[in-house]
Protein backbone atom coordinates (compact mmCIF):
# COMPACT_ATOMS: atom_id res chain seq x y z
CA UNK A 1 0.00 0.00 0.00
CA UNK A 2 2.89 2.52 0.46
CA UNK A 3 3.20 1.64 -3.02
CA UNK A 4 0.13 2.50 -3.92
CA UNK A 5 -0.06 5.87 -1.38
CA UNK A 6 3.00 6.98 -2.96
CA UNK A 7 4.04 10.45 -1.42
CA UNK A 8 3.83 12.04 -5.01
CA UNK A 9 -0.07 10.96 -5.49
CA UNK A 10 -1.06 11.95 -1.74
CA UNK A 11 0.59 15.26 -2.30
CA UNK A 12 -0.86 16.25 -5.87
CA UNK A 13 -3.72 14.79 -4.73
CA UNK A 14 -3.91 17.23 -1.25
CA UNK A 15 -2.50 20.23 -3.18
CA UNK A 16 -2.52 19.98 -6.97
CA UNK A 17 -0.14 22.01 -8.97
CA UNK A 18 -3.07 22.63 -11.95
CA UNK A 19 -6.29 22.64 -10.40
CA UNK A 20 -8.57 25.10 -11.78
CA UNK A 21 -10.37 26.32 -14.99
CA UNK A 22 -9.29 27.83 -18.18
CA UNK A 23 -11.65 30.98 -19.51
CA UNK A 24 -11.85 31.61 -22.21
CA UNK A 25 -9.98 28.04 -23.39
CA UNK A 26 -9.66 26.33 -26.96
CA UNK A 27 -10.77 23.35 -25.35
CA UNK A 28 -12.80 21.45 -22.29
CA UNK A 29 -14.29 18.41 -21.74
CA UNK A 30 -15.75 16.95 -18.73
CA UNK A 31 -16.91 13.59 -17.93
CA UNK A 32 -17.46 11.14 -14.77
CA UNK A 33 -16.26 7.11 -13.54
CA UNK A 34 -19.98 5.99 -12.38
CA UNK A 35 -18.24 3.65 -10.68
CA UNK A 36 -17.35 6.14 -8.05
CA UNK A 37 -18.77 9.01 -8.75
CA UNK A 38 -14.96 10.72 -9.76
CA UNK A 39 -15.46 13.83 -12.15
CA UNK A 40 -13.17 15.33 -14.15
CA UNK A 41 -13.33 18.34 -16.27
CA UNK A 42 -9.90 19.92 -18.56
CA UNK A 43 -9.38 22.97 -20.25
CA UNK A 44 -6.50 23.73 -22.74
CA UNK A 45 -5.45 26.69 -24.11
CA UNK A 46 -3.66 25.82 -27.87
CA UNK A 47 -1.45 27.85 -30.02
CA UNK A 48 -1.90 28.28 -33.57
CA UNK A 49 0.64 25.53 -34.39
CA UNK A 50 -1.53 23.01 -32.58
CA UNK A 51 0.57 22.96 -29.27
CA UNK A 52 -1.14 23.01 -25.97
CA UNK A 53 0.22 26.43 -24.19
CA UNK A 54 -2.01 26.43 -20.78
CA UNK A 55 -4.13 23.48 -19.32
CA UNK A 56 -6.17 22.89 -16.29
CA UNK A 57 -8.29 20.57 -14.71
CA UNK A 58 -11.09 20.99 -12.12
CA UNK A 59 -13.76 17.97 -10.40
CA UNK A 60 -13.82 15.99 -7.71
CA UNK A 61 -12.93 12.27 -6.90
CA UNK A 62 -10.29 9.90 -5.27
CA UNK A 63 -6.97 10.69 -4.38
CA UNK A 64 -5.93 8.32 -7.74
CA UNK A 65 -8.26 10.20 -10.03
CA UNK A 66 -7.27 13.34 -8.58
CA UNK A 67 -3.47 13.03 -8.99
CA UNK A 68 -3.30 11.48 -12.11
CA UNK A 69 -5.26 14.03 -13.59
CA UNK A 70 -2.64 16.60 -12.23
CA UNK A 71 0.47 14.59 -13.12
CA UNK A 72 -1.13 14.27 -16.28
CA UNK A 73 -1.72 17.99 -17.34
CA UNK A 74 1.33 18.50 -16.28
CA UNK A 75 3.30 16.30 -18.50
CA UNK A 76 0.97 17.34 -21.72
CA UNK A 77 1.85 21.02 -21.26
CA UNK A 78 3.86 22.02 -24.02
CA UNK A 79 2.93 19.02 -26.22
CA UNK A 80 0.80 18.99 -29.62
CA UNK A 81 -2.20 17.54 -29.95
CA UNK A 82 -1.00 15.19 -32.39
CA UNK A 83 1.25 14.04 -29.40
CA UNK A 84 -1.73 14.03 -27.12
CA UNK A 85 -3.40 11.69 -29.48
CA UNK A 86 -0.61 9.20 -29.08
CA UNK A 87 -0.70 9.07 -25.12
CA UNK A 88 -1.60 5.42 -23.69
CA UNK A 89 -2.70 4.24 -20.27
CA UNK A 90 0.85 3.53 -19.69
CA UNK A 91 1.94 6.72 -20.01
CA UNK A 92 -0.61 7.53 -16.66
CA UNK A 93 0.63 4.71 -15.06
CA UNK A 94 4.04 5.75 -15.95
CA UNK A 95 3.56 8.88 -14.85
CA UNK A 96 2.20 7.65 -11.15
CA UNK A 97 4.82 5.06 -10.84
CA UNK A 98 2.09 2.15 -9.23
CA UNK A 99 0.64 -0.99 -10.80
CA UNK A 100 -3.55 -0.81 -9.93
CA UNK A 101 -6.50 -3.41 -10.30
CA UNK A 102 -9.48 -3.05 -12.62
CA UNK A 103 -11.42 -0.91 -10.77
CA UNK A 104 -8.92 2.21 -9.46
CA UNK A 105 -7.46 2.07 -13.08
CA UNK A 106 -10.72 3.42 -14.21
CA UNK A 107 -10.06 6.53 -11.64
CA UNK A 108 -6.24 6.78 -12.62
CA UNK A 109 -7.19 6.76 -16.54
CA UNK A 110 -10.81 8.92 -16.37
CA UNK A 111 -8.61 12.00 -16.71
CA UNK A 112 -6.06 10.83 -19.99
CA UNK A 113 -9.92 9.72 -21.45
CA UNK A 114 -11.40 13.24 -21.00
CA UNK A 115 -8.20 14.99 -22.36
CA UNK A 116 -8.30 13.21 -25.18
CA UNK A 117 -11.69 13.32 -26.13
CA UNK A 118 -11.68 16.93 -25.95
CA UNK A 119 -8.72 16.78 -28.48
CA UNK A 120 -10.35 14.75 -31.05
CA UNK A 121 -13.39 16.63 -30.71
CA UNK A 122 -15.94 13.57 -29.60
CA UNK A 123 -19.29 14.39 -28.04
CA UNK A 124 -18.40 11.52 -25.68
CA UNK A 125 -15.69 9.71 -24.00
CA UNK A 126 -14.92 6.13 -24.27
CA UNK A 127 -13.10 3.96 -23.01
CA UNK A 128 -11.77 3.06 -26.20
CA UNK A 129 -9.79 5.99 -25.95
CA UNK A 130 -7.37 4.52 -23.15
CA UNK A 131 -6.88 1.20 -24.30
CA UNK B 1 -32.07 -33.23 0.59
CA UNK B 2 -30.43 -29.95 2.94
CA UNK B 3 -29.35 -32.09 5.67
CA UNK B 4 -30.86 -30.44 9.40
CA UNK B 5 -27.95 -28.80 10.93
CA UNK B 6 -27.47 -29.28 14.64
CA UNK B 7 -29.76 -26.92 16.94
CA UNK B 8 -27.74 -24.13 17.77
CA UNK B 9 -28.89 -23.57 21.43
CA UNK B 10 -26.91 -20.49 21.71
CA UNK B 11 -25.96 -18.66 19.22
CA UNK B 12 -21.84 -19.21 18.58
CA UNK B 13 -20.45 -16.87 16.10
CA UNK B 14 -17.15 -18.42 16.32
CA UNK B 15 -18.98 -21.95 15.22
CA UNK B 16 -21.30 -19.96 12.75
CA UNK B 17 -18.30 -18.72 11.19
CA UNK B 18 -16.86 -22.67 11.06
CA UNK B 19 -19.62 -23.02 8.41
CA UNK B 20 -18.60 -20.56 5.76
CA UNK B 21 -14.92 -21.82 4.44
CA UNK B 22 -14.40 -18.19 2.53
CA UNK B 23 -13.59 -16.76 6.20
CA UNK B 24 -10.93 -19.15 6.40
CA UNK B 25 -8.95 -17.98 3.91
CA UNK B 26 -6.09 -15.01 3.61
CA UNK B 27 -6.80 -12.20 0.65
CA UNK B 28 -3.16 -11.50 0.62
CA UNK B 29 0.13 -13.72 1.85
CA UNK B 30 -1.07 -13.66 6.52
CA UNK B 31 -3.77 -11.26 6.28
CA UNK B 32 -7.18 -12.96 6.55
CA UNK B 33 -10.36 -11.86 4.84
CA UNK B 34 -12.67 -9.36 7.00
CA UNK B 35 -15.79 -9.74 5.20
CA UNK B 36 -17.87 -6.40 6.19
CA UNK B 37 -20.08 -6.10 2.20
CA UNK B 38 -22.82 -8.50 3.22
CA UNK B 39 -25.37 -5.82 1.90
CA UNK B 40 -24.22 -6.69 -1.49
CA UNK B 41 -23.88 -10.03 -0.89
CA UNK B 42 -23.43 -12.53 1.65
CA UNK B 43 -20.96 -15.37 1.93
CA UNK B 44 -22.17 -18.89 1.83
CA UNK B 45 -22.13 -21.79 4.26
CA UNK B 46 -21.01 -25.25 4.19
CA UNK B 47 -24.65 -26.49 3.83
CA UNK B 48 -25.44 -24.43 1.04
CA UNK B 49 -22.63 -25.39 -1.12
CA UNK B 50 -23.15 -29.29 -0.16
CA UNK B 51 -26.35 -29.30 -0.86
CA UNK B 52 -25.84 -27.71 -4.51
CA UNK B 53 -23.42 -29.95 -5.19
CA UNK B 54 -24.73 -33.22 -3.91
CA UNK B 55 -27.88 -32.03 -6.16
CA UNK B 56 -25.36 -31.91 -9.48
CA UNK B 57 -24.14 -34.91 -8.46
CA UNK B 58 -26.91 -36.96 -7.70
CA UNK B 59 -30.12 -35.02 -8.79
CA UNK B 60 -29.75 -33.59 -11.35
CA UNK B 61 -32.11 -33.30 -14.47
CA UNK B 62 -34.05 -30.55 -16.26
CA UNK B 63 -37.14 -30.58 -14.49
CA UNK B 64 -40.94 -30.89 -14.86
CA UNK B 65 -42.34 -33.43 -17.75
CA UNK B 66 -39.50 -36.17 -17.25
CA UNK B 67 -40.85 -39.19 -17.20
CA UNK B 68 -38.32 -40.88 -15.26
CA UNK B 69 -36.54 -41.63 -11.97
CA UNK B 70 -33.83 -38.50 -11.65
CA UNK B 71 -36.30 -36.18 -13.36
CA UNK B 72 -38.41 -36.35 -10.92
CA UNK B 73 -36.40 -36.14 -7.97
CA UNK B 74 -35.18 -33.07 -9.37
CA UNK B 75 -38.68 -31.51 -9.71
CA UNK B 76 -39.36 -32.54 -6.21
CA UNK B 77 -36.18 -30.83 -4.98
CA UNK B 78 -36.92 -27.82 -6.98
CA UNK B 79 -40.95 -27.22 -6.06
CA UNK B 80 -39.53 -28.38 -2.41
CA UNK B 81 -37.44 -25.36 -2.12
CA UNK B 82 -40.08 -23.47 -3.01
CA UNK B 83 -42.20 -24.90 -0.35
CA UNK B 84 -39.58 -24.17 2.00
CA UNK B 85 -39.30 -20.16 0.67
CA UNK B 86 -43.48 -20.14 1.11
CA UNK B 87 -43.23 -21.32 4.91
CA UNK B 88 -40.36 -18.80 5.57
CA UNK B 89 -41.89 -15.57 4.20
CA UNK B 90 -45.50 -16.88 5.98
CA UNK B 91 -46.93 -16.86 2.28
CA UNK B 92 -50.58 -18.33 1.73
CA UNK B 93 -49.02 -21.48 -0.46
CA UNK B 94 -46.27 -22.20 -2.40
CA UNK B 95 -47.82 -21.79 -5.68
CA UNK B 96 -46.94 -17.78 -4.73
CA UNK B 97 -43.79 -18.02 -4.59
CA UNK B 98 -42.27 -17.15 -8.00
CA UNK B 99 -38.65 -17.67 -8.71
CA UNK B 100 -36.94 -15.04 -10.75
CA UNK B 101 -32.78 -14.09 -10.87
CA UNK B 102 -33.10 -11.51 -8.26
CA UNK B 103 -34.66 -8.77 -6.39
CA UNK B 104 -34.16 -6.60 -9.68
CA UNK B 105 -35.77 -8.94 -11.88
CA UNK B 106 -38.67 -9.30 -9.30
CA UNK B 107 -39.24 -6.02 -9.41
CA UNK B 108 -38.91 -5.66 -13.30
CA UNK B 109 -41.67 -8.24 -13.59
CA UNK B 110 -44.50 -6.51 -11.79
CA UNK B 111 -43.62 -2.93 -13.80
CA UNK B 112 -43.63 -5.14 -17.37
CA UNK B 113 -46.53 -7.34 -16.53
CA UNK B 114 -48.95 -5.92 -13.78
CA UNK B 115 -47.69 -2.01 -14.16
CA UNK B 116 -48.10 -2.72 -18.26
CA UNK B 117 -51.57 -3.89 -17.91
CA UNK B 118 -53.01 -2.09 -14.82
CA UNK B 119 -51.73 1.56 -14.98
CA UNK B 120 -53.43 4.30 -17.39
CA UNK B 121 -51.43 7.79 -18.55
CA UNK B 122 -51.68 10.22 -15.04
CA UNK B 123 -52.04 7.55 -12.87
CA UNK B 124 -49.57 8.14 -9.66
CA UNK B 125 -46.78 5.60 -8.25
CA UNK B 126 -45.41 6.33 -4.98
CA UNK B 127 -41.50 5.23 -4.41
CA UNK B 128 -39.43 6.79 -1.62
CA UNK B 129 -36.39 8.73 -2.12
CA UNK B 130 -33.72 6.32 -0.32
CA UNK B 131 -34.63 3.65 -3.14
CA UNK B 132 -32.05 1.20 -4.90
CA UNK B 133 -32.02 1.82 -8.71
CA UNK B 134 -33.99 -1.17 -8.92
CA UNK B 135 -36.59 -0.48 -7.15
CA UNK B 136 -36.64 3.22 -8.90
CA UNK B 137 -35.54 2.56 -12.69
CA UNK B 138 -38.45 0.12 -13.94
CA UNK B 139 -41.04 2.42 -12.89
CA UNK B 140 -38.91 5.33 -14.72
CA UNK B 141 -39.26 3.28 -17.23
CA UNK B 142 -43.10 2.75 -17.23
CA UNK B 143 -43.81 6.39 -17.01
CA UNK B 144 -41.67 6.83 -19.80
CA UNK B 145 -43.88 4.23 -21.71
CA UNK B 146 -47.22 4.99 -19.97
CA UNK B 147 -47.25 8.34 -18.62
CA UNK B 148 -47.76 6.97 -15.14
CA UNK B 149 -46.54 9.63 -12.23
CA UNK B 150 -43.80 9.11 -10.18
CA UNK B 151 -43.69 10.78 -6.74
CA UNK B 152 -41.53 10.16 -3.57
CA UNK B 153 -41.66 10.36 0.20
CA UNK B 154 -39.35 12.06 1.76
CA UNK B 155 -36.29 10.83 3.79
CA UNK B 156 -35.43 13.39 6.35
CA UNK B 157 -31.86 14.71 8.13
CA UNK B 158 -31.99 11.67 10.63
CA UNK B 159 -32.71 9.10 7.57
CA UNK B 160 -36.30 8.02 8.07
CA UNK B 161 -39.40 8.27 6.29
CA UNK B 162 -41.50 11.00 6.28
CA UNK B 163 -44.63 9.68 7.01
CA UNK B 164 -46.52 12.84 6.83
CA UNK B 165 -45.58 13.87 3.23
CA UNK B 166 -46.63 10.40 2.45
CA UNK B 167 -50.36 10.73 4.00
CA UNK B 168 -50.76 13.89 1.82
CA UNK B 169 -49.20 11.86 -1.30
CA UNK B 170 -52.06 9.87 -0.92
CA UNK B 171 -54.04 11.79 -1.86
CA UNK B 172 -53.52 11.63 -5.15
CA UNK B 173 -54.97 8.06 -5.22
CA UNK B 174 -52.10 5.93 -6.03
CA UNK B 175 -52.20 2.54 -7.70
CA UNK B 176 -48.77 1.32 -6.42
CA UNK B 177 -46.67 2.04 -3.66
CA UNK B 178 -43.31 0.25 -3.88
CA UNK B 179 -40.59 0.86 -1.15
CA UNK B 180 -37.74 -0.83 0.27
CA UNK B 181 -38.10 -2.64 3.87
CA UNK B 182 -34.83 -1.74 4.83
CA UNK B 183 -32.56 1.03 3.32
CA UNK B 184 -29.16 -0.27 1.59
CA UNK B 185 -27.13 2.92 2.54
CA UNK B 186 -28.84 3.98 5.71
CA UNK B 187 -30.23 1.14 7.12
CA UNK B 188 -32.95 2.50 7.97
CA UNK B 189 -36.25 0.12 9.12
CA UNK B 190 -39.21 1.29 7.26
CA UNK B 191 -42.43 1.02 8.69
CA UNK B 192 -43.70 -1.50 6.16
CA UNK B 193 -46.68 -2.47 7.84
CA UNK B 194 -48.23 1.14 8.53
CA UNK B 195 -47.04 2.25 4.95
CA UNK B 196 -48.89 -0.76 3.26
CA UNK B 197 -52.38 -0.32 5.83
CA UNK B 198 -52.00 3.56 4.81
CA UNK B 199 -51.89 2.47 1.19
CA UNK B 200 -54.34 -0.14 1.24
CA UNK B 201 -56.78 2.84 2.61
CA UNK B 202 -56.53 4.11 -0.39
CA UNK B 203 -57.27 0.61 -2.42
CA UNK B 204 -53.29 0.90 -3.30
CA UNK B 205 -51.85 -2.54 -4.21
CA UNK B 206 -47.78 -2.56 -2.32
CA UNK B 207 -44.57 -4.31 -3.43
CA UNK B 208 -41.79 -4.69 -0.55
CA UNK B 209 -38.31 -4.53 -1.70
CA UNK B 210 -37.02 -6.93 0.62
CA UNK B 211 -33.32 -7.25 -0.86
CA UNK B 212 -32.40 -6.66 2.71
CA UNK B 213 -35.16 -7.10 5.13
CA UNK B 214 -35.39 -10.81 4.07
CA UNK B 215 -31.68 -11.88 4.66
CA UNK B 216 -31.67 -10.42 8.25
CA UNK B 217 -35.42 -9.91 9.81
CA UNK B 218 -38.55 -12.36 10.24
CA UNK B 219 -40.93 -11.28 7.50
CA UNK B 220 -43.98 -12.58 7.62
CA UNK B 221 -46.35 -11.33 4.34
CA UNK B 222 -49.25 -12.02 5.60
CA UNK B 223 -48.43 -10.02 9.33
CA UNK B 224 -48.20 -7.72 6.48
CA UNK B 225 -50.48 -7.89 3.83
CA UNK B 226 -47.93 -7.18 1.48
CA UNK B 227 -49.25 -7.32 -1.79
CA UNK B 228 -45.90 -8.46 -3.21
CA UNK B 229 -42.33 -9.00 -1.94
CA UNK B 230 -39.34 -8.85 -4.07
CA UNK B 231 -35.90 -10.50 -2.58
CA UNK B 232 -32.91 -12.51 -3.89
CA UNK B 233 -31.11 -15.81 -2.32
CA UNK B 234 -27.27 -14.34 -2.73
CA UNK B 235 -28.06 -11.83 0.26
CA UNK B 236 -29.46 -14.50 2.30
CA UNK B 237 -26.85 -17.41 2.19
CA UNK B 238 -28.08 -18.83 -1.06
CA UNK B 239 -26.41 -19.05 -4.27
CA UNK B 240 -26.19 -16.04 -7.05
CA UNK B 241 -28.88 -16.26 -9.65
CA UNK B 242 -32.24 -17.06 -7.90
CA UNK B 243 -34.55 -14.46 -6.76
CA UNK B 244 -38.21 -14.79 -5.64
CA UNK B 245 -41.47 -12.82 -6.47
CA UNK B 246 -44.14 -13.26 -3.69
CA UNK B 247 -47.19 -12.21 -4.82
CA UNK B 248 -51.12 -12.77 -3.97
CA UNK B 249 -52.79 -15.39 -5.62
CA UNK B 250 -55.26 -13.13 -7.24
CA UNK B 251 -52.96 -10.43 -8.47
CA UNK B 252 -50.96 -13.22 -10.03
CA UNK B 253 -53.40 -14.75 -11.70
CA UNK B 254 -54.81 -11.76 -13.07
CA UNK B 255 -51.64 -10.83 -14.56
CA UNK B 256 -50.23 -11.47 -18.06
CA UNK B 257 -47.35 -13.37 -18.40
CA UNK B 258 -43.54 -12.05 -18.41
CA UNK B 259 -41.57 -13.87 -20.85
CA UNK B 260 -42.90 -16.10 -23.29
CA UNK B 261 -41.70 -19.79 -24.14
CA UNK B 262 -41.44 -23.49 -22.34
CA UNK B 263 -43.08 -23.87 -19.15
CA UNK B 264 -45.41 -20.81 -19.01
CA UNK B 265 -47.67 -22.64 -21.46
CA UNK B 266 -50.66 -25.06 -21.24
CA UNK B 267 -51.42 -25.64 -25.29
CA UNK B 268 -49.36 -23.93 -27.86
CA UNK B 269 -50.91 -23.82 -31.54
CA UNK B 270 -48.98 -21.81 -34.37
CA UNK B 271 -50.84 -18.77 -33.85
CA UNK B 272 -51.19 -18.72 -30.05
CA UNK B 273 -50.72 -19.81 -26.79
CA UNK B 274 -53.29 -20.53 -23.13
CA UNK B 275 -50.91 -19.56 -20.17
CA UNK B 276 -50.05 -22.20 -17.65
CA UNK B 277 -50.85 -22.09 -13.89
CA UNK B 278 -49.22 -19.64 -11.85
CA UNK B 279 -46.40 -20.14 -10.58
CA UNK B 280 -45.42 -21.68 -14.07
CA UNK B 281 -46.92 -18.92 -15.65
CA UNK B 282 -44.04 -16.62 -14.68
CA UNK B 283 -41.08 -19.33 -15.02
CA UNK B 284 -40.31 -19.44 -18.45
CA UNK B 285 -38.20 -21.15 -20.08
CA UNK B 286 -35.38 -23.76 -17.71
CA UNK B 287 -34.38 -21.93 -14.48
CA UNK B 288 -31.80 -21.68 -12.38
CA UNK B 289 -32.48 -25.22 -10.92
CA UNK B 290 -29.85 -25.98 -8.81
CA UNK B 291 -29.55 -22.80 -7.63
CA UNK B 292 -33.10 -22.88 -6.42
CA UNK B 293 -32.65 -25.90 -4.67
CA UNK B 294 -29.69 -23.94 -2.70
CA UNK B 295 -31.81 -20.99 -1.82
CA UNK B 296 -33.77 -23.70 -0.16
CA UNK B 297 -30.76 -25.31 1.96
CA UNK B 298 -30.09 -21.12 2.70
CA UNK B 299 -33.28 -21.16 4.20
CA UNK B 300 -33.05 -24.27 5.90
CA UNK B 301 -29.88 -22.91 7.46
CA UNK B 302 -31.67 -19.56 8.34
CA UNK B 303 -34.27 -21.25 9.98
CA UNK B 304 -32.17 -24.18 12.06
CA UNK B 305 -30.33 -20.88 13.42
CA UNK B 306 -33.37 -18.55 13.79
CA UNK B 307 -33.83 -15.38 12.56
CA UNK B 308 -34.32 -14.12 16.25
CA UNK B 309 -30.58 -15.09 17.30
CA UNK B 310 -29.31 -13.73 13.89
CA UNK B 311 -30.67 -10.26 14.54
CA UNK B 312 -30.42 -10.26 17.66
CA UNK B 313 -26.33 -10.96 16.86
CA UNK B 314 -26.06 -8.57 14.49
CA UNK B 315 -27.95 -5.66 16.64
CA UNK B 316 -25.04 -6.49 19.07
CA UNK B 317 -22.40 -6.42 16.36
CA UNK B 318 -23.61 -3.41 14.71
CA UNK B 319 -24.95 -1.19 18.08
CA UNK B 320 -20.90 -1.82 18.99
CA UNK B 321 -19.87 -0.68 15.07
CA UNK B 322 -21.73 2.26 15.24
CA UNK B 323 -20.47 3.14 19.14
CA UNK B 324 -16.96 3.21 17.81
CA UNK B 325 -17.43 4.43 14.23
CA UNK B 326 -18.35 7.52 15.38
CA UNK B 327 -15.62 7.96 18.41
CA UNK B 328 -13.67 8.40 14.83
CA UNK B 329 -12.82 12.24 14.94
CA UNK B 330 -13.62 12.81 11.03
CA UNK B 331 -16.30 9.97 10.62
CA UNK B 332 -19.65 10.68 9.79
CA UNK B 333 -22.28 8.13 10.07
CA UNK B 334 -25.63 8.43 7.89
CA UNK B 335 -28.52 6.89 8.73
CA UNK B 336 -30.73 6.58 11.75
CA UNK B 337 -29.41 5.18 15.74
CA UNK B 338 -29.11 2.22 16.13
CA UNK B 339 -32.24 0.23 17.40
CA UNK B 340 -33.81 1.82 14.27
CA UNK B 341 -31.63 0.25 11.49
CA UNK B 342 -29.87 -2.88 10.45
CA UNK B 343 -26.01 -3.54 10.73
CA UNK B 344 -25.49 -1.18 7.30
CA UNK B 345 -23.00 1.53 8.07
CA UNK B 346 -22.62 4.24 5.25
CA UNK B 347 -19.87 6.48 6.08
CA UNK B 348 -17.36 9.47 5.14
CA UNK B 349 -14.04 10.51 6.35
CA UNK B 350 -13.31 14.10 6.22
CA UNK B 351 -10.79 14.98 3.61
CA UNK B 352 -10.76 11.27 2.56
CA UNK B 353 -12.45 9.71 -0.46
CA UNK B 354 -14.33 7.07 -0.24
CA UNK B 355 -12.65 4.53 -2.24
CA UNK B 356 -9.24 5.84 -1.22
CA UNK B 357 -10.78 4.19 2.52
CA UNK B 358 -11.83 0.99 0.55
CA UNK B 359 -8.46 0.66 -0.71
CA UNK B 360 -6.70 1.19 2.17
CA UNK B 361 -9.03 -0.99 3.94
CA UNK B 362 -8.30 -3.50 1.39
CA UNK B 363 -4.77 -3.32 1.88
CA UNK B 364 -5.79 -5.25 5.54
CA UNK B 365 -7.85 -7.76 4.08
CA UNK B 366 -11.11 -5.40 4.61
CA UNK B 367 -13.90 -5.75 2.31
CA UNK B 368 -16.34 -2.80 2.23
CA UNK B 369 -18.09 -1.18 -0.32
CA UNK B 370 -17.20 2.02 -2.11
CA UNK B 371 -19.34 4.13 -4.10
CA UNK B 372 -22.90 5.12 -4.31
CA UNK B 373 -24.74 1.94 -3.64
CA UNK B 374 -27.09 2.06 -6.52
CA UNK B 375 -28.71 4.80 -4.78
CA UNK B 376 -27.65 8.20 -7.06
CA UNK B 377 -30.88 9.65 -5.87
CA UNK B 378 -30.19 8.98 -2.07
CA UNK B 379 -26.75 10.06 -2.47
CA UNK B 380 -27.42 13.58 -3.99
CA UNK B 381 -30.38 14.31 -1.12
CA UNK B 382 -27.56 13.65 1.06
CA UNK B 383 -25.05 15.71 -0.61
CA UNK B 384 -21.99 13.56 -0.84
CA UNK B 385 -21.09 12.03 -4.35
CA UNK B 386 -19.78 8.54 -2.38
CA UNK B 387 -19.93 6.97 0.94
CA UNK B 388 -18.23 4.11 2.55
CA UNK B 389 -20.53 0.82 3.59
CA UNK B 390 -19.39 -1.77 6.08
CA UNK B 391 -21.88 -3.96 6.88
CA UNK B 392 -22.71 -7.06 8.94
CA UNK B 393 -24.27 -10.61 8.95
CA UNK B 394 -24.66 -13.24 11.23
CA UNK B 395 -20.79 -14.38 10.43
CA UNK B 396 -19.14 -10.76 11.76
CA UNK B 397 -17.62 -10.30 15.07
CA UNK B 398 -16.78 -7.35 17.31
CA UNK B 399 -13.16 -8.01 16.53
CA UNK B 400 -13.60 -7.52 12.67
CA UNK B 401 -15.22 -4.18 13.80
CA UNK B 402 -11.91 -3.37 15.27
CA UNK B 403 -9.86 -3.52 12.55
CA UNK B 404 -12.15 -1.66 10.72
CA UNK B 405 -11.62 0.95 12.64
CA UNK B 406 -8.11 0.56 13.00
CA UNK B 407 -7.93 0.73 9.49
CA UNK B 408 -9.75 3.70 9.24
CA UNK B 409 -7.07 5.08 11.61
CA UNK B 410 -4.54 4.38 9.29
CA UNK B 411 -6.31 5.96 6.47
CA UNK B 412 -6.95 8.89 8.25
CA UNK B 413 -2.86 8.97 8.97
CA UNK B 414 -1.79 8.42 5.16
CA UNK B 415 -3.90 11.33 4.38
CA UNK B 416 -2.94 13.30 6.99
C1 LIG C 1 -32.57 -2.52 -1.24
C2 LIG C 1 -32.11 -3.27 -2.45
N1 LIG C 1 -32.94 -3.47 -3.47
C3 LIG C 1 -32.59 -4.15 -4.56
C4 LIG C 1 -31.33 -4.67 -4.70
C5 LIG C 1 -30.99 -5.39 -5.97
O1 LIG C 1 -30.71 -6.71 -5.73
P1 LIG C 1 -30.21 -7.63 -6.93
O2 LIG C 1 -28.98 -6.99 -7.46
O3 LIG C 1 -29.95 -8.94 -6.28
O4 LIG C 1 -31.31 -7.68 -7.92
C6 LIG C 1 -30.43 -4.49 -3.67
C7 LIG C 1 -29.05 -5.03 -3.81
O5 LIG C 1 -28.07 -4.39 -3.70
C8 LIG C 1 -30.82 -3.78 -2.53
O6 LIG C 1 -29.96 -3.58 -1.53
Amino acid sequence: MDDLYRELIIDRYKTPLFRGELNPHDISFEDDNPLCGDHIRIDLRVDENGRITEAAFSGEGCAISQASADLLIESVIGKSLDEVKQLTKDDVLDLLGIELGPVRLKCALLSLKVLKAGVYGLGEASDDLVE
Amino acid sequence: MTQPRNLIKEFNVDEIRKDFPILTRDVYPGVPLIYLDSTASSQKPIQVIETIERFYRHSYANIHRGIYAVAEEATAYYEEARKKIAKFIGANEPNEIIFTRNTTESINLVAQTWGRMFLREGDTIILTEMEHHSNLVPWQMLAAEKGVILRFIPVDESGFLDLEQYKKLLEFKPKLVAFAQMSNVLGTINPAQEIIELAHQVGAITLIDGAQSVPHYPVNVQDLDADFLAFSGHKMCGPSGIGVLYGKRFLLEAMPPYMGGGDMIKRVTLDSFSTNEIPYKFEAGTPAIAEAVGLGAAVDYLTNIGMDAIIAHEHEVGSYALERLVEIPGVKVYGPDYDKKGAVFSFTLEKVHAHDVSQILDHYGIAVRAGHHCAMPLHEKLGIPATTRASFYLYNKKDEVDQLVEGIYKAKEIFS
